[in-house]
């Protein structure tokens, strides 16, 4: 499974730590919802990056707390058609401001990537290898968008503003 | 009209080379028919019965000359040389070939009409009064807030995969023609106390397997605040709806076991974060849309001109002119209403010659515009009333001059089993027959206004729960059977049918619509005495009794 | 009727297995040589259920010739002519029971 960051295939620098398997000293961890809640205190307190696992079920307020000291909030699509997670993305980028990196998992075809992107992920882990090398030209497929979302990219409620003159009588 | 500008038709068209460029990996295999499929219905596409089917937006029914001319060449070249008219404003071709999609749609990019959303668990075209613009009782043009919510939703990067399908619908006439109670998200344009204008937000109605009625959660919505509580609404459905199940998934099901106003409540606390941001509506954006609605510029012209007094000696002219067409807000003009009901077709077809014929009836005299209704006839919505007869003598010539609106006979039926992979029985020849048992005007005029709808199965494509007479089919033993409830109505004391009793096989559906007609007419209090008041008055065991006695 | 799609195997008569071809969309059968024809008479015929099941099993690898293979009945005549089982299937096989516009 591939991971996309910027438009390029990188390495995962982090570790998946699975249930209640130790954390490993000094390295960039990913864990569980559930095991980083209970544990929240001690582990932002750590030297190494760490990350989280958000369920798509959850509230991601109950995460707004940490986020200052978390490096990644990995959210996750059971299946291609369940779209839960775009809201929590949005949420964790526009409501409470996290600046970590914000990771798409699960099943996502090359067709959502654009989506997950306007939604604010910055990673994107994809079910197929043939879509890594694709996801540039996949993101860039739209010039147009009609609504502001949490990438930045420009909407026509703004662009159309900038040309409002042009209908008033001269 | 809404003229496309450079951002609308360049959206367009980078959507049909994205969908091009998915229908070539599935044809190579690259793509499974478990991942394309959400893909292609979102662009319209199904798999029906024989063939693919296409479904195309007709955004607030506004239609060009020109877009129908490309309809019709559609149907020609890449069909069987007909289209289907659908309930929510759409038109579907029903023989088209996965290979040659990419191409028809490309086609229809060039007149700016695409099937973006027509289907798939994504927010569906847009729905409005069909005579928006053009009736006397509407306090403005709901087609520019329609437009607004259409662009906003259209692509929107966090909605596109929702737990089900969603569908809107706005009005802003006195009679709600666009049945916004049965939708997750109806509009209401009105006027506070102050005098502004501004919506009552209705969610949570919709028909289907469990069907309600819509709950008012907001009575007055500002303008600038349209686009970001539609946001808040779409987020706490797309957050808390059911995805575990199909048949709980749809927004009404929320509404319905969280309560209106936990729901309200939800929607309240997430629009109060989001309603100062980005989505606040400037009035000069608003503005800029509407500037890009094209008006006729209307003759000075005066109502009953002599032209319509002559013509109305011929008594076919009369009964048509009586029945078809309607006041305009404007004098002088009319509102003009196609039958796509002829006696013993199906509902809602128009084949490419017609469409054809009317792009060209419309350019002569209608400001080349031509509306879809939600009960699968056309519209003609700005002619000169002294223009009647001579556009009449035409709509007769290509049969679309039944004189049939609004009575038995104008039904409302969805494709079913003759079409739809979903189907447990057929809708059109059930329809086409009651049309032939009614083919006599006069009676059909004595029984008055009354609307049939016919589902072909529980997805209610066909509106059966609100039909004043609705017929759902469905199955016993591998035949088909037939389950008819009385007093449904859409319009604004919006209200689900009764079911009558037990379904009635095939051969017997027309029989009982017909004895349902006559102990109307026996059970009505006077002539004029509507059929659905009748129902509400009596109730249905008198026509219960008279249906199976014979039974 | 239950979508075909959806249904329990329990084969008590003969049956075919069919689908839509994925690049028009016409109905085909699933022939005795492995490949699709739009002819029932050259149909694959079975009549118990571990056959349908093979069968079916078989037409489902294919990714890219067919959409929703699934099981379907059909009639034998005295004359072994193979007709479609049911309504649903006749009209799959014959088109729409009504006449459509815009034809001739
Ligand atoms: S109501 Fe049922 S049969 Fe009719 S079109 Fe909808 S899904 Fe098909």
């Amino acid at each position: 499974m591939p991971l996309v960051k910027a438009g390029r295939i990188v390495e995962d620098r982090f570790v998946r730590v699975v249930d209640d398997a130790p954390v490993p000293d000094g390295a960039a961890a990913i864990l569980p919802a559930a095991r980083f809640l209970a544990d929240a205190h001690e582990l932002v307190l750590r030297q190494a990056p760490i990350g989280v696992v958000w369920p798509n079920d959850r509230k991601v307020a109950e995460l707004a707390p940490y986020l200052d000291w978390i490096a990644l909030v990995a959210l996750v699509f059971p299946n291609f058609r369940d779209g839960c997670a775009y809201s929590q993305a949005r949420l964790l980028r526009e409501r409470y401001h996290f600046r970590g990196e914000l990771r798409a998992t699960g099943q996502i075809l090359r067709d959502q990537c654009l989506f997950l992107q306007r939604a604010g992920f910055d990673a994107f882990e994809l079910t197929k290898a043939a879509d890594a090398p694709a996801f540039v030209a996949a993101v860039q497929r739209y010039s147009v968008f009609y609504q502001p979302a949490a990438d930045g990219r420009a909407s026509t409620l703004t662009a159309r503003l900038a040309r409002v003159p042009q209908h008033s009588p001269s | 009209m809404y003229i496309y500008d450079d951002f609308d038709r360049t959206l367009v068209q980078e959507r049909v080379r994205e969908f091009g460029d998915q229908v070539n990996r599935r044809l190579s295999g690259e793509l499974t028919e478990e991942e394309f499929k959400p893909l292609r219905l979102m662009n319209g596409v199904y798999l029906q019965l024989h063939a693919y089917m296409l479904r195309i937006a007709i955004p607030y029914g506004t239609l060009s000359s020109d877009q129908m001319r490309m309809l019709a060449h559609v149907a020609r070249r890449y069909d069987r040389n007909y289209g289907h008219f659908t309930t929510r404003q759409n038109i579907q071709f029903n023989w088209i070939k996965l290979k040659e999609l990419p191409d028809a749609m490309a086609d229809l990019a060039r007149a700016g009409l695409h099937g973006m959303q027509t289907s798939g668990n994504c927010v569906r075209n847009v729905t409005t009064d069909q005579w928006a613009g053009v009736a006397p009782d509407e306090i403005e043009d709901p087609r520019i807030w329609a437009e607004l919510l259409r662009q906003h939703l259209t692509l929107h990067p966090e909605f596109s995969f929702l737990p089900r399908k969603f569908k809107v619908a706005l009005t802003a006439a006195a009679h709600d023609r666009a049945a916004v109670k049965i939708h997750d998200i109806g509009l209401r344009m009105h006027r506070n106390g102050a005098g502004e204008t501004g919506f009552e937000v209705i969610v949570g109605g919709g028909l289907g397997r469990t069907p309600f009625i819509g709950k008012t959660i907001k009575p007055f919505l500002p303008k600038r605040d349209l686009l970001s509580y539609v946001e808040a609404i779409m987020r706490t459905y797309n957050q808390y709806g059911r995805r575990d199940n199909i048949y709980k998934a749809r927004m009404k099901i929320l509404v319905h076991e969280l309560g209106a106003e936990k729901f309200a409540g939800e929607v309240e606390e997430e629009w109060q974060s989001i309603k100062d941001g980005p989505l606040a509506l400037d009035p000069a954006v608003v503005a800029d849309i509407a500037a890009r609605f094209r008006y006729p510029q209307y003759e000075l012209l005066a109502d009953n001109p002599s032209e319509l007094a002559r013509a109305r000696e011929d008594n076919r002219f009369r009964l048509w002119l009586d029945n078809s067409v309607t006041n305009h807000k404007v004098a002088g003009y009319a509102i003009v209403t196609l039958s796509l009901k002829p006696e013993g077709g199906p509902p809602g077809d128009a084949t490419a010659a017609q469409m054809d014929t009317i792009a060209e009836l419309a350019d002569r005299y209608s400001h080349g515009e031509i509306r879809v209704g939600h009960e699968q006839n056309l519209a003609l919505p700005h002619v000169a009333q002294r223009d009647l007869p001579t556009l009449w003598r035409a709509l007769d010539g290509i049969g679309v001059a039944t004189p049939n609106v609004n009575l038995i006979s104008d039904i409302i039926a969805c494709p079913g089993l003759d079409y739809c992979s979903l189907a447990n029985a057929r809708s059109i020849p059930v329809a086409e027959e009651i049309t032939r048992r009614f083919r006599d005007l006069d009676l059909a005029r004595n029984v008055g206004p009354l609307h049939i709808n016919i589902s072909g199965c529980i997805n209610a494509c066909g509106h059966h729960h609100i039909g004043h007479i609705g017929i759902l089919g469905v199955e016993k033993n591998g035949e088909e059977y037939y389950q008819v409830t009385l007093g449904g109505r859409a319009d604004d004391s919006a209200e689900l049918g009764t079911i009558l009793g037990p379904a009635v096989p095939y051969a017997e559906i027309a029989d009982v619509v017909e004895d349902i007609a006559t102990a109307y007419l026996e059970l009505r209090a006077r002539p004029g005495e509507l059929f659905v008041d009748t129902v509400q008055r009596v109730g249905v065991d008198p026509f219960r009794e008279r249906v199976y006695a014979a039974r | 009727m239950t979508s075909p799609l959806q249904q329990k195997l329990k084969v008590t008569g003969p049956v075919v297995v069919t689908a839509n071809r994925l690049g028009d969309g016409a109905v085909v059968y699933r022939a005795a040589d492995g490949t699709w024809t739009k002819d029932l008479a050259v149909a694959v015929v079975v009549t118990t259920t571990p056959a349908a099941l093979e069968l079916l099993a078989a037409a489902t690898t294919e990714k890219v010739a067919v959409v929703d293979a699934y099981v379907a009945p059909v009639e034998l005549t005295t004359q072994q002519q193979v007709l479609p089982g049911n309504l649903r299937e006749r009209i799959r096989s014959s088109g729409p029971t009504v006449a459509l516009p815009g034809q001739g």
